[in-house]
């Protein structure tokens, strides 16, 4: 009962994203940087006391929106983990706002705020704050220690105000395509993954079995690919896979994906390679 | 400046106690004051390995739990004064692990001795994890079959992004691989994944390769690191592999199937 439906459905609602601005938080990796010193090395801290343990910097985020369509956590719960399973797993450890506006709570049928915070923080996904709360809820979320955002566009609204664009894929065109690229020099490695956010993504070496590389845009991998890479996440159906050996477990381009359990099924498998949508069917094509 | 080296591999069984016992014991061998921890709590197999189990007194976790101090819970090896061993409990108290006490040990070791080996224990669970945290060094033990390749490289994953040297973002960690059981005959028939296959897979520094011998088990067996048994084949794998760890360029040995028999002798290769 939450608004992900269907896995391209849920790239799109992934990449809905409201921006926050950020007025007096200090950068969330910072933060988490500064945590992980005082626990390892006790003396970091104080070593910088004369010049001022933390910094305040304000920051922009894009942040991915959970819209919940009920307040049964069992249902969520369960729905989430299908999701997860069909490859959300990028998304893990990443920060998360809770959107309530359609939750209307009857008398005795309160969404239990700290139980949902801890389910999903069971699932690696972790709540930083509400959105569309009513008085009420936005008291409860204080409570439960998330923070309470106002305001904040997400993508598809954005593209409905404006109705020339209407017509358009809706996440194509409001990508906000940064321009730079995410450039990895190390094997990425069985269990790891790399995301490129709002780009394309440079491998310089191979994406081993077990690994995972994602991004926005293009995928270039100067080694084997041998594990799986996405590309285009974010509905992008123009991006592409490039490899100099390709032999994937699974390739994606916007959401549409190939497993490759025989590597035989393809006659440029372990050859180069890209891999591109063409009206909604893959093609491995040679280098 | 003293060096941590972790010896880890992901999968059980590959060979990492029996790695770091030799490992160690090479080092000591050469002059260097070493020191060989087990992380493996809860099944104690280094001091078995190292015939010392009966002087064990006190262990690793007393001396993190501040029941023991480190001179106490060391035991310097019979035969080689630059040794000692820091063995496991066997009480199951994984718990007893924290970043920040295991670093305490690790620190005051560093005062006293130039290596200080980790045998880490099998998984990816927190002994290992914390055998790694610390590490300077890596040496990656790996049999030539897959799931142990599949493994080591998610091993090697978290040495890059869970070790204190990634987290505090300084120099990597320096990886070194050792392939262990490795058997030239079934390697050449296919059996077994050949050295290409798995640097190719791994992408790492080849530092040792350790041929598949009875010796192994008979070292163990009375107690006393193969690499001492100057007569076996792995024995002098080892050897070569603590020279090539020392910066010596030698060739690597025992990598062709013998051949059998005098027509492959005069037509082989
Ligand atoms: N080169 C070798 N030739 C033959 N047998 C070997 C060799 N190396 C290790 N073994 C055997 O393999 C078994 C496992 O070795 P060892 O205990 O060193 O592995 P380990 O990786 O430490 O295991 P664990 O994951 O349980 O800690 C032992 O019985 C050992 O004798
Ligand atoms: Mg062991």
């Amino acid at each position: 009962m939450i608004v992900w439906n269907t896995s391209v459905r849920l790239w799109v609602q992934l990449q809905t994203a409201i921006h926050v601005t950020c007025y007096h938080s200090a950068d969330y990796q910072r933060i988490s940087r500064l945590r992980t010193n005082t626990k390892t090395t006790g003396e970091r801290l104080t070593q910088h006391e004369g010049i001022g343990a933390v910094e305040l910097k304000g920051a922009v985020f894009t942040l991915p929106v959970l819209k919940l369509h009920c307040t049964d956590l069992d249902a969520i719960e369960h729905e989430l983990k299908v999701h997860l399973a069909r490859g959300l797993s990028f998304f893990k450890h990443a920060p998360l706002v809770i959107d309530l506006e359609l939750i209307k709570e009857q008398q005795g049928e309160e969404l239990d705020l700290p139980s949902l915070v801890s389910t999903m923080h069971d699932m690696k996904l972790f709540i930083v704050g509400v959105r569309n709360a009513n008085p009420q809820q936005a008291e409860r979320a204080v409570t439960a220690g998330l923070a309470v955002l106002k305001g904040g566009v997400t993508q598809q609204e954005g593209a409905a105000e404006k109705p020339a664009n209407a017509e358009l894929p809706v996440a194509t065109t409001n990508i906000p395509f940064s321009g730079h690229t995410k450039i990895i020099y190390q094997p990425v490695r069985s269990g790891q993954q790399i995301y490129a956010k709002n780009c394309d993504l440079i491998v310089l070496s191979s994406v081993n079995v077990g690994a995972e590389v994602i991004a926005d845009g293009n995928i270039h991998i100067y080694g084997s690919l041998r594990g799986r890479a996405l590309a285009g996440v974010s509905e992008n159906t123009k991006a592409r896979i490039f490899a100099q050996v390709m032999e994937p477990e699974l390739a994606a381009i916007a959401g549409n994906y190939q497993v490759f359990d025989e590597p035989n099924a393809s006659r440029l498998y372990g050859k180069a390679a890209q891999i591109y949508l063409d009206d909604n069917q893959l093609v491995i094509a040679p280098l | 400046m003293s060096r941590v080296i972790v010896v880890t591999s992901g999968k059980g069984g590959v060979g990492k106690t029996t790695t770091s016992a030799s490992f160690a014991a090479g080092l000591a061998n050469r002059g260097h004051r070493t020191v060989v921890i087990d992380f493996d709590i809860g099944l104690r197999n280094l001091d078995l390995l190292m015939g010392c189990e009966r002087r064990v007194v006190y262990d690793f976790v007393n001396v993190i739990n501040e029941e023991a101090t480190l001179k106490q819970a060391l035991i310097r090896d019979k035969n080689d004064n630059n040794l000692h061993i820091l063995p496991a409990s066997q009480t199951r108290d994984k718990d007893a692990f924290t970043e920040e006490k295991v670093g305490n040990v690790i620190n005051e070791l560093r005062d006293s001795f130039d290596y200080i080996v980790c045998d880490s224990p099998a998984g990816i669970e927190k002994g290992a994890l914390m055998a790694l945290f610390y590490a300077d060094e890596a040496l990656i033990v790996t049999n030539p079959e897959i799931s142990s390749v599949r493994d080591s490289d998610r091993i090697l994953g978290m040495l890059s992004a869970k070790s204190q040297r990634a987290i505090e973002g300084e120099e990597p960690i320096k990886e070194h691989l050792v392939v262990t059981r490795y058997s030239p005959a079934r390697a050449e028939t296919g059996e077994m994944l050949s050295l290409d296959d798995i640097q190719e897979l791994l992408g790492i520094d080849l530092v040792g390769v350790i041929p598949e011998s009875k010796a192994v088990l008979q070292a163990s067996n009375s107690g006393v690191p193969v690499i001492r048994d100057e007569q076996s084949k792995s024995g002098q794998a080892y050897q070569d592999m603590v020279s090539r760890f020392l910066g010596e360029d030698i060739p690597m040995r025992f990598l062709d199937a013998e051949k059998k028999g005098f027509l492959k002798r005069i037509f082989g290769a």
